[in-house]
């Protein structure tokens, strides 16, 4: 900034002079206000790192696959809709507002949404925690953590290849497995199945 | 009546289908980073092939890319080489354009082809859902047979903790004359975009 200084002196004591060092004072000032945009970037940093301090105020539950298998055979009176996903995984994000969504709209109907992010452990603080916090999301969100997918990715179902997003529906009668991804309206059509 | 039941049973075929293990791969001719055409029969010398469908764009992808890297320096010399393909639509993922696979094949120093299928016509024949997504097969008189898909190994966080490598298992059994003992297994990975 102490430069900037210099070049606006720079160019009042060379206003009286030739144009050629005016027009080099010029081109200095311009590149000041590149510095300046920087310095300004530099708020807006400190920012974000809060954001993240925020995001993880969030507390998030981490299950590996003994702990989290209870989850997909609860025997109550609801339809469990447990959705795996990733904040990496575009499709994923592209159809959470339908999960949102049907959670909101069928809890009198007592359907519950789970979403079971696969992120990365490493990036749970940086990325999960923000993005929950951000899209505001309501329903339950844990993360799975475990490396040994051969061992439980067949547990979830015998057909799935590992490919997200993938959904199971399921009532402590019966249950069902979807390696797709969903608009609203199909997504609402496969609960409305369970609620029959 | 009689169209309700072939709905079904088309259903049933196309959900799942792809090749299984023991199924004969067919050839394909598919452009390379380079703008040449690679097709497996190119390979004269090779025993068989590590064919990996993989992409710049999936973070999965990216985590095995060194993992990829070694199975090719450590396979191709002895008959399998690494034959990479980009299955993603370009559309979808404009980070997994051709420009963009030759960037990042330059950086990573990739030392095998690194193919796009373009029309994306032959990872639905090998049933690849998935990157990263493996399939082993050992050339015989019928063909390419498929002997082992699934994943590179059981720990995708880090290479150093690995118990046990799916791929050089297979390939390491088929060297030795033996039969793959782990033909299929299963990974989480970011779904092919079509």
């Amino acid at each position: 900034m102490l430069n900037c200084q210099i070049y606006k002196e720079l160019l009042i004591s060379f206003m009286h002079m030739k144009l050629k060092a005016l027009f080099v004072a010029i081109l200095l000032m311009a590149s000041c206000g590149k510095n300046k945009e920087k310095a300004q970037a530099e708020p807006s940093q400190s920012f974000e790192s809060k954001k993240t301090a925020e995001a993880s105020k969030i507390e998030l539950e981490v299950y590996d696959f003994k702990g989290f298998k209870k989850f997909l055979s609860l025997k109550d009176d609801k339809v469990h809709v447990i959705n795996f996903w990733a904040t990496w995984c575009a499709p994923c994000v592209k159809e959470l507002p339908y999960f949102e969504m049907l959670n909101k709209q069928y809890a009198v109907a007592n359907v519950e949404v789970m979403l079971v992010s696969l992120d990365f452990p490493h990036l749970y603080e940086k990325k999960l925690k923000p993005f929950i916090k951000e899209k505001k999301l309501m329903s339950k969100v844990i993360a799975l953590d475990d490396v040994d997918m051969n061992s439980w990715i067949p547990r979830v179902d015998s057909n799935w290849s590992g490919s997200i997003p993938a959904t199971i529906i399921y009532n402590k009668d019966r249950s069902q497995f979807y390696e797709q991804s969903f608009t609203y309206e199909e997504l609402e059509n496969e609960v409305k199945k369970f609620l029959n | 009546m009689s169209l309700f039941l072939a709905i079904i049973f088309i259903t049933a075929f196309t959900v799942g289908n792809g090749y299984k293990v023991g199924d004969v791969a067919e050839d394909f001719k598919l452009k390379n980073i380079d703008g040449k055409m690679v097709s497996l029969s190119d390979y004269q010398d090779a025993k068989g092939f590590i064919v990996t469908f993989t992409c710049n764009t999936c973070p999965y992808a990216v985590m095995y890319e060194d993992r990829i890297i070694a199975l090719n320096n450590k396979y191709e010399s002895k008959g399998y080489p690494v034959i990479a393909i980009m299955p993603n639509n370009v559309k979808v993922k404009p980070g997994d354009a051709l420009p963009e696979m030759k960037k990042r094949a330059e950086e990573k120093d990739f030392t095998f082809p690194y193919l796009i299928d373009a029309d994306q016509s032959v990872y639905p024949k090998f049933g690849a859902t998935k990157t990263p997504h493996m399939f082993v097969l050992q050339k015989t008189d019928k063909g390419n047979v498929v002997k082992y898909i699934g994943a590179i190994d059981n720990n995708y966080k880090d290479a150093t903790a690995v118990t046990t490598k799916y791929v050089e298992n297979a390939v390491d059994a088929l060297l030795k004359g033996e039969s793959v003992k782990e033909t299929e297994t299963k990974a989480i990975g970011c779904s092919i975009k079509v």
